[in-house]
């Protein structure tokens, strides 16, 4: 009996630490630093929104001019409950990015909402009081390049210093503790 | 011989009850996402037209998922109304346009109208759907029985059954003055039902 006790506890750790290991490597950061480095997001004429993103004048920006070493990038949709529901963790995490002195200047957070107009994520941000930059895909050409990823998604991007772009972490849905996460991220960023 | 057949048997069965239970594990915070039937591309349109702008809009009574049943002409002379059909519960365009319709409502309240949803499923079912979307501001309804009557009265009943993703705008005096009989496997722009909302409140 003791032996099967074993035998079964001993199988559970291996198959834990195979799926474990075969779930893990599907958040792995994939080859998309390019992808990111090419895409182009008009510059938001908010005053508040080009501080935060210390851009100037009118017309498109690359994510490497964002005055950060790290750039955050959810991929949301007006639309998806689920996104719905992580808004206010989100606004949570940003919160914890803006107040920590160390912090605040070195990594941002933008939201992009796919297939979303400029309306449909005005509704969005407006609903949820999103402090931080949203933009819109509405022709879905960020959320095809990206690779039709499901919404909610986080891609975390390093700025090098030659304006290369590095993917370090993606990860689909949410997050359950803001804090937490901030601090994974800025662990793999190794900011 | 006998003693390691039985330890390979032990080791297959253990391995097979922890790879359910960890599937079961990981598979719940994904549960919404795993009950989305896929459904490939249709063909967008499938139906004739009955109905045109400027007609009045054939009354209609049908239960609510909140209970009781709801007439449109419980409106005329007090909103505006859109109504939102779908084609189904629990397939990927739908479950997304109504969740959207739900943090909007400072928009219907602007142009003073109440929105209407309707599919051709059953209470239960709608029930079950619109439960997971959170706390819908608005009233569903079912046209499951005789099944798809209203769609039909409408012109937006497909050949299999379940109705077109159609927008009718109606006025308070009971006018049709927008059908939007939409693309199937496309989500309307948020933005042309606003700028017919718009419209209505010259």
């Amino acid at each position: 009996m003791i032996k099967r006790i074993v035998v079964f506890f001993v199988t559970l750790a291996v198959c834990l630490a195979v799926f474990h290991g075969a779930s893990m490597a599907s958040e792995k950061p994939s080859d998309t630093g390019d992808v990111i480095a090419s895409i182009k997001l008009p510059i938001p004429q908010d005053k508040n929104a080009q501080n935060y993103l210390g851009l100037t004048g009118e017309g498109s920006f690359a994510i490497s001019q964002i005055k950060a070493e790290v750039v955050l990038i959810e991929i949301f949709n007006m639309y998806c409950n689920n996104c719905q529901r992580e808004a206010p963790r989100v606004n949570e995490l940003y919160r914890e990015m803006t107040k920590n002195s160390s912090l605040k200047d070195k990594i941002k957070i933008i939201g992009i909402g796919v297939g979303n107009t400029p309306l449909e994520v005005d509704v969005f941000k407006k609903t949820y009081q999103v402090s931080f930059p949203l933009f819109p895909d509405e022709d879905y050409s960020i959320h095809k390049a990206c690779g039709e990823v499901r919404t909610p998604y986080f891609i975390g991007a390093k700025i090098n210093a030659d304006g290369a772009i590095t993917v370090f972490h993606t990860k689909e849905g949410g997050f359950q503790d803001p804090a937490q996460f901030l601090k994974q991220i800025v662990a793999a960023s190794g900011l | 011989m006998l003693k390691s057949k039985r330890i390979c048997c032990e080791l297959a069965i253990s391995g097979i009850a922890v790879l359910c239970f960890v599937a079961m594990a990981y598979g719940l915070s994904d549960t919404l996402k795993e009950n989305i039937y896929e459904v490939e591309q249709l063909k967008p349109i499938d139906s004739v037209p009955k109905l045109m702008v400027g007609e009045k809009a054939p009354n209609f009574t049908l239960p609510a998922v909140s209970g009781g049943r709801v007439s449109l002409s419980q409106y005329r002379g007090k909103k505006n109304v859109v109504i939102s059909f779908v084609p189904a519960a629990w397939t990927p365009v739908c479950s997304e346009q109504w969740p959207g319709y739900n943090i909007a409502k400072a928009i219907f309240d602007q142009y003073d109208a109440q929105l209407i949803g309707i599919t051709v499923d059953n209470i239960p079912t709608l029930y079950a759907w619109t439960h997971q979307m959170g706390k819908l501001w608005f009233m569903v309804l079912s046209d499951f029985w005789p099944h798809g009557a209203v769609a039909d009265t409408y012109g937006i009943l497909r050949s299999d059954g379940v109705s077109e993703r159609a927008l009718f705008v109606i006025d308070k005096k009971g006018v049709i003055r927008y059908i939007d009989i939409h693309d199937i496997n496309k989500r309307p722009p948020l933005d042309d039902l606003v700028n017919e909302l718009k419209k209505l409140k010259k």
